[in-house]
């Protein structure tokens, strides 16, 4: 079931944004014995945007950025980063790169201070240069007054500040964020999403993979979906909404007493609707904004009160589940177990 | 090649590295990565047990346990016999540090992360290296100390007590491509104390160690004997001056011989451990 958004959408983003692209992933192919983890995958990342690596657990995302960070060879295809193949010149990859993987990497039994002057002078950043970055960097992530302690002590949303900050130590251009925000609470969440959004008006060209719709709805300019290890639709966050379905009218009203009435109203012009009594809500399968102002006009014109009304898109989620059969964040049917999903 | 000129007005004009990038080379990057190590060390302290607490608890337990029932041709007796011995075991067991913390870099993912660095791929094992020839120093220091409060004593010369101590290093160097090697096939901490606990330690007894070895058993003296760990040891007693008597005839040919035995070993059992480490190291690190 792939849609039209499909592989040309790579070429139309690039020649459109007159930007050359930062990653490139080519035919990309694992294989770990007799398990195909990633079976094919091609993408395009222009340089100063946000791709999105969206799938379930076990979909390839991980393997995916392990084989464009030189850290995994690929057994087919090849991926670009900064112009350089992954395969023939991955120093010059490494050069260009940031990764935040997975699991925080950050030493626990060094400070975080510590943690990022190591990584500084590995680079090979002359000392004074490291300090001052190291200082910056505590600064901009909020971690001056921990700086002292050992990251053993920080909390998860502090292990995931240090580890991005160890990843931007050398101000890479190019940057890759493996499920950057998983285990965080929601605050820490959008924490980190602030902080995404200003590298990225800053010029760095990112990858996230991520297993939340709304990570990707919220930070991506394009976002591209795998599923066990193949991509499955690839596009704008609102190209991909809008090849899910179409979107519904919501009428809130005030008073239980009205819907009745309101259901009459909407039905007139929207047939096809479902009623929720419990939250005094009618949803209609809406043709665009006509209907929706035509709606709109005629509550106007009644004497029933509205809490709300509105155009609701379908979610990404709901985009998942239409691609798949089954929704993200299932991690049941990522590992193959139907039966207890529906349990 | 780059896409610098491609120059979007908005985009960062670049995707080179930022200038002032001077990568230093293999030496530098290990130290980097050696002080990392010993910061653990500072930071656990309790790290230092297995060269400090664990031997001298094993000297005291020789010495007083078996010790008078042991009979040596040493100048204190078995005490000032035992310290080599005990020194040989220390060093052996740097496979030991070399593995355990190399897994646990590799379980943590602090390895990937050094291997996203445009750095060399090798200092990660030579800084855990010289990190654990430091760690394994600190308990030849330890031993020593504790050897003067029980009665032993160098009395060769300085240069042979010194070429002692070498031999001691050469062969804690062999045998960090024995902890490599274990280090990158194991999966887990546990899984390497459990798979060294059930052949290091045993190795290191079947040797001349503990006891001398003519009293043992033809076949058993035979193993024991032809045990590089025998070689080392031997060495360590005669150039210290610890067993004046040197080894009866009957003895294997490697312990008339001992030092030159122990170089011979250290040079083969770094020439096929050495690539069978590295090549596990590159399989673990490439999957």
């Amino acid at each position: 079931m792939p849609l039209s958004v499909g592989v040309a959408s790579v070429v139309i983003m690039t020649t459109t944004r007159g930007a050359g692209l930062a990653i490139e992933a080519d035919g990309l192919v694992k294989r770990f014995g007799d398990n195909l983890a990633v079976d094919g995958v091609s993408f395009g990342v222009p340089q100063g945007t946000v791709l999105g690596l969206l799938g379930p657990n076990g979909a390839g995302k991980t393997t995916t950025v392990r084989m464009m960070t030189t850290l995994t060879m690929p057994t087919a295809g090849t991926a670009r980063v900064a112009g350089f193949d992954v395969r023939q010149h991955p120093g010059e990859v490494r050069a260009r790169l940031g990764l935040t993987g997975q699991a925080a990497t950050v030493d626990e039994l060094l400070t975080g201070r510590e943690n990022l002057r190591m990584i500084g002078s590995l680079y090979g950043l002359p000392r004074a240069e490291v300090k001052r970055r190291s200082d910056e960097l505590l600064e901009r992530f909020s971690l001056t007054e921990a700086a002292g302690r050992i990251a053993k002590g920080y909390s998860g949303g502090m292990r995931r500040r240090l580890d991005l900050a160890v990843s931007l130590i050398a101000h890479p251009p190019v940057l890759f964020l493996d499920e950057p925000t998983t285990g965080l609470d929601p605050r820490s969440r959008v924490e980190l999403w602030e902080v995404l959004r200003d590298l990225v008006r800053e010029g760095t060209t990112l990858l996230l993979t991520t297993q939340y719709l709304e990570e990707a709805d919220h930070l991506a300019d394009d976002i591209v979906v795998i599923d066990r290890g193949t991509v499955i639709a690839q596009g704008t966050p609102l190209q991909l909404k809008d090849a899910a379905g179409k979107a519904s009218i919501v009428v809130t009203v005030s008073h239980a007493a009205d819907l009745d009435e309101a259901e009459r109203l909407v039905r007139a012009s929207v047939p096809e609707l479902h009623v929720d009594p419990a939250a005094r809500q009618i949803t209609a399968a809406a043709n665009g904004l006509a209907d929706m102002t035509r709606i709109a006009a005629l509550f106007a014109d009644s004497a029933i009160e509205l809490d709300d009304l509105g155009l609701k898109r379908p979610s990404l989620d709901d985009v998942f589940l239409h691609l798949t059969g089954h929704r993200a964040e299932d991690e049941t049917a990522a590992t193959g177990q139907p039966e207890e999903a529906l349990a | 090649m780059t896409l610098d000129q491609t120059g979007h007005p908005e985009a960062r004009p670049s995707l080179e590295p930022e200038g002032g990038l001077h990568r230093g080379g293999l030496l530098r990057q290990s130290l980097v990565i050696t002080r990392r190590n010993l910061t653990h060390i500072k930071r656990m302290p309790e790290m230092l047990l297995d060269v400090t607490i664990q031997p001298v608890m094993f000297v005291l337990l020789f010495a007083y346990v078996f010790g008078s029932s042991i009979p040596t041709d040493s100048p204190s007796g078995y005490r000032e016999w035992l310290l080599g011995g005990i020194m040989g075991q220390t060093i052996t067991f740097s496979s030991f540090i070399v593995a355990l913390g190399l897994t646990a870099d590799l379980d943590k993912g602090i390895v990937d992360r050094m291997r996203s660095l445009p750095i060399n791929p090798a200092a990660v094992l030579v800084g855990r290296s010289i990190s654990s020839l430091i760690h394994s120093s600190i308990g030849l220091v330890v031993m020593s100390l504790t050897g003067l409060v029980v009665g032993w004593r160098i009395r060769g010369s300085l240069l042979d007590a010194l070429l002692g101590y070498l031999l001691l290093i050469a062969w804690g160097f062999a045998m960090i491509w024995v902890g490599i090697l274990v280090g990158s096939a194991m999966r887990s901490v546990e899984a390497v104390n459990g798979l060294m606990f059930a052949t290091m330690f045993p190795i290191t007894f079947l040797a001349n160690t503990f006891a001398p070895t003519d009293k043992m058993e033809p076949w058993l003296r035979a193993i024991a004997e032809w045990n590089p760990i025998s070689s080392l040891v031997q060495s360590v007693r005669q150039l210290w001056g610890n067993d004046p008597d040197g080894v009866p005839a009957s003895a294997a040919y490697p312990l008339h011989h001992p030092e030159v035995a122990t170089l011979i070993w250290v040079v083969v059992i770094t020439l096929v451990m050495a690539p069978l480490a590295l090549r596990a190291f590159r399989k673990r690190t490439s999957t």
